[in-house]
């Protein structure tokens, strides 16, 4: 049971991984690409951890096992909390710089 | 104009994850021997939460907090922990940073003594490898000037 939770997460924060690679590689400037693998990598990186998280739990529920789960846990939301925040960084100081974002034309010169 | 150094999301997040990140620093130290890490890596995490300081806020007020002198003296504060750990050894007549002879000191078992010597190693490769990671970040992204980050 435990393990087809764990199969469940995992799969769908690789898929997650997947769309924001993708995405970081089919996007046309800047901004767009960073709003893929921000959200992308943060639902990925969250999913797969607590997918990790449960896979261990199989070795039985004791102090050690749960403890090594919640060190997941906390690396799952120190992501959580830092990735968004970098990638508001990234963009702000980008925007500050001038970096041009793109519109139907084409990247405004 | 907006001013680049003062951006209220990154602050507010810098001000919360902080306190965390300096507590895993010293978890990563304090448990060097028995998981990975050790001395420098906990160093280098600690240095970083202060780098994110400087990132986040500015330089003057990351100098209020950790001043050059004090910073000065925790680089060579470092240095004494661990030599002076090692002469202490050399003293009570065992080789240089053999702890196993501090037994004579804490009243406990050789290998307890080597633990807690090992330890007290870690902790001042610790301080130093912090103290320096600041002192060559603020240099470097100021150009020695320590006012203000340049462009």
């Amino acid at each position: 049971m435990l393990t087809t939770l764990a199969i469940i997460f995992i799969a769908t924060g690789v898929f997650f991984f997947t769309t924001a690679t993708i995405g970081l590689i089919r996007f046309p400037d800047f901004y767009c690409r960073m709003q893929a693998t921000g959200k992308g990598d943060t639902l990925g990186a969250l999913l797969s951890l607590a997918g990790l998280a449960l896979y261990y739990l199989n070795n039985g529920f004791s102090l050690p096992t749960i403890l090594i789960s919640i060190k997941v846990m906390f690396i799952a939301i120190f992501i959580f909390i830092a990735n968004p925040t970098a990638t508001h960084a990234i963009t702000k100081s980008g925007l500050e710089c001038g970096v041009k974002p793109w519109t139907k034309e084409g990247i405004q010169k | 104009m907006i001013n680049r150094f003062e951006n209220i999301i990154i602050q507010t997040i810098s001000r919360l994850l902080i306190p965390p990140i300096q507590l895993y620093a010293l978890y990563v130290i304090a448990h060097g021997h028995y998981s990975p890490g050790g001395g420098f890596q906990g160093g280098c995490i600690l240095g970083a939460s202060f780098i994110l300081m400087v990132i986040a806020y500015d330089i003057k007020e990351t100098k209020r907090m950790i001043s050059e002198k004090i910073n000065t003296i925790f680089i060579s504060l470092g240095v004494i922990i661990y030599s002076g750990i090692g002469a202490v050894c050399l003293i009570l007549g065992a080789d240089y940073l053999d702890y196993g002879i501090l037994n004579k000191i804490f009243s406990v078992s050789p290998a307890k003594a080597r633990a807690l010597g090992t330890f007290g190693v870690e902790i001042g490769v610790g301080i130093t490898v912090m103290a320096v990671m600041v002192s060559i970040f603020l240099n470097l992204v100021s150009g020695g000037e320590h006012e203000e980050a340049q462009e």
